[in-house]
């Protein structure tokens, strides 16, 4: 059945390239529906594969579809579950409901711009539910193009550059990858790309030792990992809202998950070799993300760099190789998913598109509190969730990772310390300039204001915000209801390299 | 064997070749006087007609035979590439339905099956005198088709250019096979290696095969043998720049692969081109000129205003690639040859298909005249992505999996210690760097806007190629197995 968000994606597209012309609203309904019964396909398949693990010593991995695809290579059409991937693909289906929400405004081009999008979203559920690392491969640069034409036909500042920044880094990422993949495929012999058969192969240590850092940091390119970040930022900025909310909140858990699946899954070895290296660099990318954050002039860059830094987390976690430390990664894969698609509906469509500007010193003399008080609230509870603060996803997310950290690296996980601090004082900065700062003592201004009144905060947009919060507050305050799913994956055979390494 | 068996086996290169004598006598006798565009629909028709015959002969009969020594040779995978080729000329034919740049309808389509006729035999060739001549049945045909717009003095220029490189190539390859044949013997391939075998690297066996490696890499326009290929697909006819692109190469790649595969068999005359792991040979010959083709392809392509050179230069980075299947030299490297040469070929037509839209649409093949296609004409603009991103090798296209089986063939051919992996690791960065300026064309067409945002005319049947060709592309990189089960 969860292969059916994949089929449902496509499906959207295909019927919305036979839309006519210029009918935007029809456009946006088929788009909202479409993901909307992703959304539904996907809770459903959590609900179910949660009640099939139930049972003591069942399969963790619940196979979804396993067809011969070109034999004489030993592809196969295996799409697969376990409760990592269904907790992604959940997140996918809510990112996407959410930002079709946001982009409800949208009137240029309106039926390509949905296209492109459920393209986009039909790529990423086929690689968080592909085994076979060929199909991986093709859902993940199914995933690249569509980016490149939504920021280039709908962004703002500087948009082709960022498109284009961001189309060549992936690719490059996803070159690297594929010269891993061929070699592993060679090397092992096994005339499969399945990755259960792949990993249980023992390739060499030498091979591994450069395989592995090959294939992670193709995929870590796109999961934001310092120095490899600088497309992020470009792009989110360069992004229209819905294409910003989807790059955080999907496209970078891609890499992530990448990196999870493919790169430690098949070469634990290689892992443990550059294990330290890695984890050096996701801590600079937490406080160099957080420390940028806090200078920057543009609205919109500080929560890209605030994405960098979470990211952090999510690759910090990963390197702690302990089952709490892992399941704190997926789960920051989650929260950060669902609350920077918040912030960046805040930034994006609430504020720019009715101020249209994103300087935050020019912000600070609205008085934007004032202006648009369901936009400074919405912003005020994403920003404490943002900043981890306890009863949001955020928290639930970056303490497993911190005590997973503590045990794995304890001199490292001090210096994580730094970057939360840091943390709470961009978000702190942004929120005060940009909504509360004083605007009503200059006359000039406050007499702009009543020259182009800001339309209201529509309904789309408000269902867009509660629904984002509610999730983000659910998993706060029961972080179980994804745990249930995540911890017992660790156990399944894919994850022997966990047991392994210890 | 008597002359008739003879007959039945070459059916269908006799079709070929009695259809272009129909075609020519039709339009010399009965059309002369009609509307041009009446015309070419007339002679196009006739001319599919005889290529589907023939398709359909050597679909549902399958001889198996080798003839006077190799100078006809007919197995399965002979076969398919004939079928490949004829497909590929039979859209071409259909793309040059629409054209008004000729009043001579009867030549322009009796030499593009002539020079199918050429190709065909190519194929089907061992011995390396029927090689050279069908290479030069192939290339005279193919230099007149170049120079067919005679109001353009662009195709004259073109013309002449491919001319005098092509005659100095054919030189090189006559002279490097005068001296195979001094050295063994023996005009039929498998004889050749037979009679080198235990030899070693002789001198003038080094001659040779740097001399045929020349004349080779003209047909393919490889670095640095590339010079004519950008001012003929510019200035060529768009039909016959698309032959040229696809038919012509799809021939040259498969003969070249067997001469070398089969001709300079064993280990002392292949060579090495492994990493750590180099030995004389023509292998490292034709790896350097792959290296070299993907490079400068790539990196001159990304300044070009012009599509066609554009195409041209994507081209020269494209036989960088299937090179690197040369010269794996495997039953595996051959397959995925072949497959990436078609489904390379049913690419480029589309993508010249679309050019040629857009030139009679705004007159020119600039970058900036393709602004805003997409709001122009929508249909053909969603086959142009289709084309760019299976060149750039974005799944699930053809031209990924062609990519993708390519580069695990050569990685395969080099296993257990990988030696090949460099040309690939080169070939996979080198597409990175192509999807650039693939998709600087894509941004002219979607992202930009037109000067003029009026819908372009574009005729069913331009339409219908174009969807068919898009159509094949997809199909065949969602199921490769619908070619790859052939072999």
């Amino acid at each position: 059945m969860l292969a059916w968000t994949i089929y449902i994606s496509f499906l959207g597209v295909l019927v919305l390239m036979l839309l006519p012309k210029g009918n935007a609203a029809l456009a946006r309904k088929v788009a909202l529906t479409t993901a909307l019964v992703g959304l539904g396909i996907a809770i459903a398949g959590l609900v179910q594969y949660k009640s099939a693990i139930a049972v003591p010593g069942a399969e963790k991995i619940v196979s979804v579809t396993d067809v011969d695809w070109v034999p004489s290579l030993g592809i196969k059409y295996h799409l697969a579950a376990d409760g990592v991937s269904i907790t992604l693909v959940l997140l996918t289906g809510l990112a996407a409901v959410a930002g079709i929400l946001f982009s409800w405004n949208i009137e240029h081009r309106a039926k390509e711009f949905f296209a492109f999008y459920l393209a986009l979203i039909g790529g990423v559920y086929g690689v968080f539910l592909s085994f076979d690392l060929f199909l991986l491969f093709v859902f993940y640069e199914i995933a690249i193009v569509p980016k490149y034409f939504i920021i280039a036909i709908w962004g703002s500042t500087r948009r082709e550059y960022g498109a284009m920044k961001l189309a060549l880094y992936s690719f490059i990422g996803s070159a690297m990858v594929l010269v891993g993949l061929i070699a592993a495929y060679v090397v092992s012999g096994a005339h499969s790309f399945d990755v259960t058969e792949l990993a249980k192969y023992p390739f060499t240590p030498h091979f591994q030792f450069w395989a592995f850092p090959l294939v992670f940091v193709g995929f870590a390119i796109l999961a934001g990992m310092w120095p490899f970040h600088t497309w992020a930022p470009t792009g989110h900025v360069a992004a229209p809202t819905a294409a910003s909310m989807l790059l955080a909140g999907v496209v970078m858990k891609l890499g992530a998950y990448g990196c999870l699946r493919v790169a430690m899954t098949l070469f634990p070895e290689g892992l443990v070799a550059w294990r330290n290296c890695f984890a050096i660099l996701a801590i600079i990318g937490i406080i160099y993300g957080a420390m940028v954050a806090l200078v920057q002039k543009d609205f919109k860059f500080v929560i890209g760099y605030s994405s960098v830094s979470h990211m952090g987390f999510v690759l910090l976690g990963l390197m702690t190789l302990n089952a709490i430390g892992l399941s704190g990664a997926v789960l920051q894969m989650f929260s950060h998913g669902i609350i920077a698609g918040l912030l960046f509906a805040v930034v994006g469509r609430m504020v720019y598109d009715r101020t249209h500007t994103r300087d935050l010193d020019e912000l600070q003399g609205m008085g934007l509190s004032k202006v648009m008080p369901f936009a400074a609230a919405t912003f005020v509870i994403a920003g404490m969730a943002s900043m981890g603060l306890p009863g949001f996803s955020g928290f639930a997310a970056e303490f497993q990772v911190l005590i997973g950290a503590w045990q794995a690296f304890p001199a490292l996980a001090i210096l994580t310390g730094i970057g939360i601090l840091v943390g709470v004082a961009y978000t702190l900065r942004v929120l005060q300039k940009a909504f509360y700062g004083d605007g009503e003592a200059e006359a000039g201004s406050e007499n702009q204001h009543e020259h182009e009144p800001m339309p209201p905060i529509s309904v789309p947009e408000r269902l867009g915000a509660v629904m984002l919060i509610a999730i983000s507050l659910l998993i706060g305050l029961f972080p179980r209801l994804l745990l249930d799913v995540i911890i017992p994956s660790f156990d399944s055979p894919l994850f022997d390299w966990l047991r392994r390494t210890r | 064997m008597n002359y008739l068996d003879l007959f039945k086996l070459a059916v269908p290169e006799m079709v070929i070749v009695v259809t272009a004598l129909v075609v020519l006598a039709v339009d010399v006798v009965t059309l002369r006087d009609l509307e041009l565009r009446f015309r070419f629909i007339v002679a196009g028709m006739i001319a599919c007609v005889g290529c589907v015959g023939a398709t359909a002969w050597m679909l549902i009969s399958h001889p198996s035979a080798n003839l006077f020594g190799g100078m006809f040779v007919i197995d399965p995978t002979t076969q398919i590439v004939k079928i490949a080729l004829l497909a590929l000329t039979i859209f071409t034919i259909l793309l040059s339905m629409d054209s008004d740049f000729t009043d001579h309808v009867g030549e322009y389509l009796a030499l593009i099956l002539l020079g199918a006729v050429g190709m065909m035999f190519l194929v089907s060739a061992e011995d390396i005198v029927m090689i050279f001549i069908a290479l030069e049945l192939t290339s005279l045909s193919l230099y007149i088709l170049t120079a067919f717009n005679k109001r353009d003095i662009k195709s004259a220029e073109a013309s002449l250019k491919y001319f005098l490189f092509g005659g100095m190539s054919a030189a090189f390859t006559l002279f490097g096979l005068s001296f195979i044949y001094g050295l063994s013997g023996t005009t039929n391939l498998p004889a050749i290696a037979a009679a080198m075998a235990g030899k070693g690297l002789d001198p003038l066996l080094v001659v040779a095969i740097v001399m045929v490696v020349i004349g080779f890499g003209f047909k393919i326009a490889a670095v640095p043998f590339h010079l004519w290929a950008p001012d003929a697909y510019q200035g060529a006819p768009t039909p016959s720049a698309a032959f040229i692109a696809s038919g012509s190469k799809v021939a040259s790649f498969f003969i070249f692969a067997k001469i070398m595969a089969v001709g300079f068999a064993g280990k002392e005359i292949e060579g090495s081109g492994a990493w750590h792991d180099y030995a004389a040979g023509w292998v490292p010959v034709v790896a350097i000129v792959a290296a070299l083709s993907m490079v400068l392809g790539n990196l001159v392509a990304i300044v070009q205003t012009s599509v066609r050179r554009l195409i041209a230069y994507s081209a020269i980075a494209h036989a960088g690639y299937m090179l690197i299947a040369v010269l794996a030299h495997n039953r595996q490297s051959l397959v995925s040859l072949i497959y990436y040469a078609v489904t390379y070929g049913l690419t480029t037509v589309g993508a010249f298909g679309v050019v040629a839209v857009v030139e009679r649409g705004t007159g020119g093949e600039k970058l900036s005249d393709f602004a805003g296609l997409s709001r122009r004409a929508p249909l053909v603009s969603f086959c142009m992505l289709i084309f760019m991103l299976s060149l750039a090798g974005i799944p699930p296209l053809a031209g990924f999996f062609g990519k993708f089986y390519v580069f695990s063939a050569a990685v395969n051919a080099g296993a257990p210690n990988l030696g090949l992996l460099w040309l690939v690791i080169l070939a996979v960065a080198m597409s990175a760097v192509s999807l650039y300026y693939y998709l600087q064309v894509l941004k002219q067409i979607y992202v930009k806007d037109a000067a003029d945002p009026a819908p372009l005319k574009t005729t069913v049947l331009t339409r219908v190629v174009l969807v068919l060709l898009a159509a094949l592309v997809i199909l065949f990189g969602c199921a490769p197995n619908l070619l790859l089960r052939w072999f």
